[in-house]
């Protein structure tokens, strides 16, 4: 009663924006992160299932590396999900939200797989993989190519356009899955050339799928050069950050729209084809397996730098390798495996929080 | 700042406690079941060297994986295998992550792995090739008689025999709703929900279609197909579709839920397939037909265990116990249902009853005398086999995986296009 000033009263903490954080730091916060996600799955299997987490999560580990086999299928894998990634990521740091790649690495692979399907007797052996390359980059980059037309010259919605061209990219394949399925009727192309494995990659040293992981390897590389050191990747992130600025300082907004989009929907085709040439030898409409939406996660996890995106593409798919394990030798339906990897994956996004902001306690009263 | 990793610490350090006392809790249940007495025959195997993979397409949520997954419980309790011995593998795609699974369990010391879905083929005889000893055995695919190898297998069922059985249900309802007064003669048609115009799907609807004429002579029916294996939204719309053209019963072979709860939302009896959906359909479902796959299961484990050859083809029937009916819900099937069954079964058996007799169902107005069917898989579909013999269609008999892809009269296709 005595105190007649007006009390500032300060809550219990507030959040202020981090200026930098030390490396070190930076890595502990996510560590933590990671061991703290691990902690909360090992209370719910628990409460959910009464299964040792400790089980499951050495099934989980046993899943992804417990074998040679298990290990290159991982990297396989990996570099699978890690092309669609680099493929989305020109056009995300651009902020053109193109979540069409699920689409346009299906489309990709279509095209390879119809060239396997009815050029295999028309064209010399020589030039059937070129060709199967040059359509699924060609069909990619068209799907690419024509959301990005639009938004250029009508300003479209491209999340919505891009994710239509998913549907009919699915529809396409469903109707050739007819059109062209082995046995009448069945709805499923079947492996292609199985007999004489015309317009396979070949396995190089006796490892179907190391070819595949040179080729995602020098993407990487190439993107991570592209957008860091060339003029077109300086576009591009102008661009994202500010069109104004873009436009201000002389740079063609609509040709940079519509170049990025062709060189993501192309990186996507490749990847279709990668995917038809180098491992499945079919096509399905499953065959990308929504590696186009995951992608997506993946760039953004690693904010966009394609040297993180290994990282982060080799976790999310060495937990879906796990998952399958522990739905496997723990007898869990795969849906529990899922909800482990979305907590893990939660809390890897919900630290970058931690590392972008700082919460501050409300100092003690009457120091 | 700091405080920030005091509780981070504090959480690491309850995180590893929780964990390790969680360790103590459990561990002793797992080793429970390891030592149990095998059973009757089995006993006198030696099944201890068996080790058998399942890779399923999906898993219980699909009323195809559940039969497979069931048949595999009662294989393993039947055998008094252990949980080592029986890996399932859910989930798999029909892509090259068929082909790794069944590698990744060859390598984990299988000494069978079964697939169970259509698209699974190419891919097993894929680590067929690379693992020649061990045995792969895969369900309704057509090129193990075709592609040579001794450790690649087809199986099958006669379950154009239980579907026959089911259109006998299906056809005393309808001679209930003409006795009733409820539809005319000329009014009993049939809808069936199918997947695609595929040999497997028109065997089963046209003997479904066969079995409910054959007590019920003025039956026709019409054919609704998805395009998809299972696609629940699109299954149930298929069936509304049906009923919107009068159908006043209906039966599907497409594997999702939405036929059978699209019949117990507007209350039209419905025959179901891979097994009895009365739980979610208590007054409309009548009876369901469906292969179990326990009896090949059994018959591959004790062969392995033998070391006997296991049959390229094999097609189990009604005898061994492959082919199977739900029990008939009496509170909407006709009366003398379960009878009518029991004799067409016991004619089955004895040989006197044949599903596609060439003299109860005719081809563009004409009997048939003759047909070339594709049974040697090609991308061309050549027609390369004459399958009628003795006066019926002998299905099944070259492969296991069914072939008959007739188009019959009294059967209306809405859209042919899948």
């Amino acid at each position: 009663m005595k105190n007649n000033e007006i009390k500032h009263s300060e809550p219990l903490f507030h959040i202020s924006k981090r200026a930098d954080i030390v490396w070190w730091k930076a890595w502990l916060v996510r560590l933590g992160a990671i061991v703290l996600a691990l902690f909360v799955s090992a209370v719910l299997t628990v409460v959910l299932t009464g299964e040792n987490p400790l089980d499951v999560f050495s099934s989980l580990i046993k899943g992804a590396i417990g074998t040679n086999r298990r290990i290159w299928v991982l990297f396989q894998n990996t570099a699978m999900l890690l092309c669609v990634a680099l493929a989305v990521t020109p056009a995300f740091k651009m902020k053109f939200w193109n979540i069409g790649a699920e689409g346009q690495a299906l489309i990709g692979a279509m095209a390879t797989a119809a060239v396997m399907i009815k050029l295999t007797d028309v064209l010399p052996p020589m030039l059937l993989i070129p060709t199967m390359l040059v359509a699924s980059i060609a069909a990619g980059a068209l799907w690419g190519l024509i959301p990005a037309l639009f938004k250029a010259k009508w300003n479209t919605n491209e999340t919505l356009f891009t994710l239509m061209m998913n549907y009919i990219a699915i529809q396409i394949v469903s109707y050739f899955s007819g059109e062209w399925a082995v046995p009448k009727g069945s709805g499923k192309i079947g492996i292609i050339n199985g007999t004489n494995y015309e317009g396979w990659l070949p396995a190089i040293g006796g490892k179907n799928y190391l070819l595949n992981i040179i080729i995602v390897a020098v993407i990487t590389i190439g993107m991570y050069v592209y957008l860091k050191y060339s003029k077109q990747g300086y576009e591009i992130s102008v661009v994202g950050e500010s069109q104004n600025t873009a436009r201000y300082i002389g740079i063609n907004v609509k040709k940079v729209i519509i170049r990025t989009m062709i060189i993501s929907g192309a990186l996507c085709g490749l990847a279709g084809f990668l995917l038809v040439a180098g491992t499945d030898h079919t096509v399905t409409r499953d065959t990308i397996a929504g590696r186009g939406f995951t992608a997506i996660m993946v760039s953004w996890l690693a904010k966009f730098n394609p040297l993180y995106m290994v990282l982060t593409s080799l976790l999310i798919v060495f937990m879906e390798r796990g998952a399958i394990q522990i739905s496997t030798s723990c007898g869990l339906n795969n849906s529990f495996s899922e909800i482990i990897t979305g907590i893990i994956i939660f809390f890897i996004i919900g630290c970058e929080f931690f590392l972008n902001y700082q919460i501050k306690f409300r100092e003690k009263e009457g120091k | 700042m700091k405080k920030v990793f005091k509780v981070l610490a504090l959480v690491l350090a309850l995180s590893m406690v929780v964990a390790f006392a969680a360790c103590g809790g459990t561990s002793e249940e797992t080793t429970a079941s390891a030592d149990e007495t095998t059973t009757g025959e089995a006993a006198e195997l030696d099944l201890s060297k068996i080790k058998i993979g399942f890779i399923c397409l999906h898993d219980e949520n699909s009323t195809y994986d559940k039969n497979f997954l069931d048949a595999a419980k009662e294989a393993k309790a039947a055998l008094g295998l252990t949980d080592d011995q029986v890996v399932i593998v859910t989930n798999i795609a029909e892509s090259a992550a068929c082909y790794d699974t069944a590698a990744d369990l060859a390598e984990d010391g299988c000494n069978i792995v079964f697939a169970n879905s259509f698209g699974h083929e190419d891919f097993m005889i894929q680590a067929a090739k690379e693992y020649p000893e061990v045995q792969f055995c895969h369900a309704t695919g057509t090129k193990a008689h075709t592609e040579g190898l001794k450790n690649y297998h087809n199986a099958f069922a006669s379950i154009y025999e239980g579907r026959y059985l089911a259109g006998i249900a299906a056809g005393l309802k309808l001679n209930e709703m003409i006795a009733d007064g409820k539809i005319t003669a000329e009014q009993a048609k049939m809808g069936y929900v199918g997947a695609f115009t595929y040999a497997e799907v028109i065997s089963g609807y046209t003997s479904f279609y066969l079995g409910a004429k054959s007590v019920c002579p003025s039956v026709t029916m019409d054919v609704q197909f998805t395009g998809s294996w299972y696609d629940e939204q699109a299954e149930k719309e298929a069936a509304v579709t049906l009923m919107n053209k009068d159908c006043v019963l209906i039966s599907q072979h497409a594997d999702s839920m939405g036929a059978p709860t699209a019949c117990e939302t507007a209350g039209v009896p419905n025959v179901s397939y891979n097994g009895s959906t009365i739980a979610a359909c208590p007054n409309t479902f009548i009876v369901s037909s469906r292969i179990n796959w326990a009896p090949y299961y059994e018959y591959i484990i004790k062969a392995v265990a033998k070391g006997e050859e296991i049959a390229v083809d094999w097609c189990g029937g009604i005898k061994e116990g492959s082919v199977v009916l739900t029990d008939v819900n009496e509170a909407a099937a006709a009366e003398g249902t379960q009878k009518a069954i029991d004799d067409a079964k016991a004619k089955f058996l004895d040989g006197t009853l044949k599903v596609f007799a060439t003299d109860t169902f005719t081809k563009d107005g004409a009997a048939m005398e003759s047909y070339m069917a594709d049974v040697d898989t090609d991308a061309a579909y050549t027609a390369d086999t004459e399958v009628i013999k003795d006066g019926y269609f002998s299905e099944s008999e070259f492969r296991s995986a069914p072939y008959f892809d007739v188009r019959i009269d009294g059967i209306t296709l809405l859209n042919e296009k899948f």
